[in-house]
């Protein structure tokens, strides 16, 4: 048989569903359906996979013990460690230093130049990566960050439009810090010489996000993580802070009684360890998207498994509202070779509708995400009126011609490039015709709970970015993390520049708290050959795995 | 009967060639792929990443985002009966029959060290820290190489004559892969001077709105203290009030 003959990257079949919604275009352009009402929401959201039957159950041991999580997510946490103390010399160090960051996305990145900013010097920071320094979620970043600088709009608002989005459950104090230094980071970002769109007068050029009440998204075309992460990783670079890479941290170390004080790192290459000591420990390794919970494509990059919270769990950190799994409403579904990945919200706040296979507009297009992401699930398969694709996926068209008959002709290629770019591989020209779209893996919402200086319950152990909880309660709002990264990873910074300043702690470097997890497994009748954290996905095509054999063991 | 399936595992089912790896059954076109000589038959919808993976490798470097922004996955290949080297990122770059492929996961190319608030705006900044951009003999090889599309040569010619703004606006959407300086005849770094350029030009040319300088030291002062002190002691029943009063700004 032949491949399937396709016309601007569509299958016939997919072109007389975009007919229809061609002909409903000029309609909608001044049509938006209304807002849910709290109750419409709540409804809808019984489809969104945190609600749906299935896919939790409850953690049996650590200090989390009875709250309730994904699987995927528990499994790990119910694995058993990489390595134990018998297995490493920890006799000594390989590495001494006083910070060490684990993570090298914007919150690691930020942390140490923060660090360094507050007086420590270059070489008592070590900053290790499990792959390059830079590959990380916060690079793929697209639509921005918020921050309440304009006149008009408050840290108030950010404040609640944050609350509201996150069910009320966000931790208070925390967020309280991130809508107050969201617009001094804005201010950072411009020293550093980051480019953030403008308007003509020298304004910056604010957008909404979902489930804010106010525009106060700051974006660099859709590249924002690119932007705002090449020049902080340029100025680390200027300061010649120590960095290794593709050294993931199998392990953290501690001295048997509660303090971390450093971590146990692996040459993914050469498989050698080496031993890292350090006065305070800032875990900033991202998320969780790898893990595909519920079966769920992702948006995240190849490294997000949920390495940070296994390992601060092994040494007794306490986490919080990982219940919650953020899916993106709008990940690509067509075609097969960019399903999952991200499409920016901020097409839906510059005019592309969600529209049905019958070209009707079904909801409100900013929506907070989950509801938004509900939303699509039930009219897919719920009123069955979305789009099948020819790999069986299915999806609702996200109609972006709106937004040039909005916003003028060329405003595509300038405001969304990365997004062209990606659909023009395709054959695809999402300025004449939709794109397909279904919710996608995007974020862990919660994570390591921490105070308002990124600070954990264990002593030496600060966290940053995603890897923490609290800050975004059960549900995150766009523009939200690209600020927590860069927040918290200052704040996280400046607290462990001032602790290692004021505290010469005794460094024990012991593994205990592995043969206690260890004996909390077999306690709780936990019989498996899990172990974690995993570091990396396996894509391994089946046949191949079927016949690997490992003959240098 | 056969159980109903569930809308989330009809999700999941449908995703799975994209979770959990595809698999040879679900496949009806192959193409063959060679990866450093050695032939493949792989799936002919899948990337050279994908590809790849489908084969039996599991990356542990030459991988990143996956979704062509990181740059990590720089790959230069070959069509079978032609003389031209072609660039790409792997997880962007679908395979085609007779494809030889190697990945280029690493550029030994050096950064120059400065400090932008130390610098002045002027021409010269470029020449001083990277004097080899007056090499460029504007062959536009590097423009070639580039898997963003990207007008190489015209910004580096720019970052060269001190137009800070060419240079910012053309190099962009610049994921920094390296490709440019890995072909570059004469060694130049495109992608590093774009950067000083881009800095620049971020830094120089555009003044802090006079709004944020002043919600900066209203926050300073701690003019909102107060309120913010109040709000963090709210009950959720009075959040979700002020939640559903809240104004929405006009479009």
């Amino acid at each position: 048989m032949a491949e399937m003959k396709l016309i601007g990257g569509y299958p016939e079949y997919m072109r007389e569903s975009i007919k229809k919604v061609e002909q409903t275009r000029m309609k909608r352009k001044d049509y938006t359906p209304p807002a849910f009402t709290p109750e419409e929401q709540k409804e809808v959201l019984k489809l969104h996979p945190d609600f749906a039957p299935g896919g939790k159950r409850k953690l049996s041991i650590g200090p989390n013990k009875g709250d309730k999580g994904p699987a995927e997510v528990l499994d790990l946490l119910e694995a058993y460690p990489l390595i134990e103390e018998k297995d490493v010399d920890l006799s000594s160090a390989d590495y001494n230093t006083e910070i060490l960051i684990i993570g090298g996305g914007l919150a690691g990145t930020t942390a140490a130049i923060w660090a360094n900013e507050s007086g420590v010097k270059t070489k008592d920071i070590l900053l290790a990566n499990k792959l390059r320094h830079g590959d990380a979620n916060s690079i793929m970043a697209e639509g921005g960050t918020q921050a309440a600088d304009r006149p008009n709009d408050s840290l108030l608002r950010h404040y609640l439009d944050t609350m509201g989005g996150g069910h009320y459950a966000n931790k208070p104090d925390v967020l309280n810090a991130l809508v107050n230094d969201a617009p001094f980071i804005m201010q950072w970002l411009l020293k550093l010489g980051a480019i953030i769109d403008r308007e003509e007068n020298g304004d910056f050029l604010e957008k909404w996000g979902g489930g804010t009440s106010a525009k106060r998204l700051h974006s660099c075309r859709d590249y924002t993580g690119l932007e705002e992460f090449r020049v902080i990783r340029d100025e680390f670079r200027n300061r010649e802070i120590p960095c290794i890479e593709h050294y993931p941290a199998v392990e953290l170390l501690t001295d048997g009684k509660g303090r971390v004080t450093g971590a146990v790192l692996w040459n993914i290459e050469t498989g050698e360890y080496k031993i890292v000591k350090a006065k305070a420990t800032i875990l900033a390794t991202g998320g969780f998207g790898r893990l595909h919970i519920r079966g769920f494509p992702t948006t995240n990059h190849y490294g997000a498994t949920c390495d940070g919270v296994v390992l601060a769990y092994h040494a007794g950190a306490k986490l919080r509202d990982i219940d919650t799994v953020q899916y993106h409403p709008t990940g690509a579904a067509y075609p097969i070779q960019i399903v999952g990945y991200l499409l920016t919200e901020k097409l839906r706040s510059s005019g592309a509708q969600p529209v049905n296979k019958d070209g009707e507009a079904f909801v409100f297009p900013l929506e907070p995400r989950d509801v938004e992401a509900s939303s699509f699930i039930k009219e897919c398969y719920v009123k069955e009126k979305g789009i099948t694709t020819p790999t069986g996926l299915r999806g609702i068209w996200l109609d972006t011609p709106l937004i040039e008959i909005k916003n003028g002709e060329g405003y595509i290629d300038k405001a969304f490039p990365g997004m062209r770019r990606m659909y023009n591989r395709f054959d695809i020209d999402m300025r004449k015709d939709p794109v397909l779209v279904f919710p996608t893996l995007h974020y862990q919402n919660g994570g390591v709970e921490t105070d308002p200086w990124g600070k954990t319950n264990l002593d030496g152990l600060w966290v940053a970015g995603e890897v923490s909880g609290g800050v975004h309660g059960k549900n995150r709002l766009m523009g939200n993390s690209t600020l927590d990264t860069m927040v918290f990873g200052r704040r996280a910074g400046i607290s462990t520049a001032e602790y290692v300043k004021n505290n010469n702690p005794t460094l024990k470097l012991t593994l205990k708290h592995t043969k206690e997890y260890i004996k909390q497994l077999k306690d709780a009748g936990i019989k498996t050959k899990r172990r974690a954290p995993i570091l990396l996905p396996d894509y391994r095509g089946k046949a191949a795995l079927a016949r690997m054999i490992d003959v240098f063991q | 009967m056969k159980k109903k399936m569930s809308i989330m595992d009809r999700i999941a089912d449908s995703a799975k060639s994209v979770t959990t790896g595809v698999d040879a059954k679900d496949i009806e076109h192959w193409v063959t792929i060679y990866v450093m000589g050695r032939a493949y038959e792989v799936p002919a919808d899948l990337t050279i990443l994908t590809a790849m993976e489908f084969a039996g490798y599991k990356f542990v470097r030459g991988v990143g985002c996956r979704q062509g922004f990181c740059g990590a996955c720089s790959t230069v290949y070959r069509r079978k009966g032609d003389y031209k080297l072609q660039t790409g990122m792997a997880c962007q770059t679908r395979v085609e029959d007779e494809m030889y492929l190697v990945q280029i996961p690493f550029v030994p190319a050096e950064k120059a060290i400065y400090d932008i608030e130390k610098e002045n705006y002027d021409v010269n900044v470029i020449l001083k820290y990277y004097p080899d951009i007056a090499r460029c003999v504007s062959c536009n090889t590097c423009t070639k190489a580039c898997p963003q599309d990207l007008e190489v040569m015209d910004y580096v010619q720019a970052a060269l004559k001190g137009d800070f703004e060419k240079a910012a606006e053309e190099s962009f959407d610049c994921i920094q892969c390296g490709l440019c300086a890995a072909r570059c005849p004469s060694e130049l770094v495109q992608y590093h001077i774009a950067q000083l350029a881009r800095r620049m030009y971020g830094r120089y040319e555009f003044p802090e709105p006079e709004y944020l300088k002043k919600r900066v030291k209203e926050i300073n002062e701690s003019k909102f203290n107060k309120e913010m002190e109040k709000i963090m002691k709210a009950s959720k029943k009075e959040l979700e009030k002020l939640y559903a009063e809240r104004e929405r700004e006009s479009d």
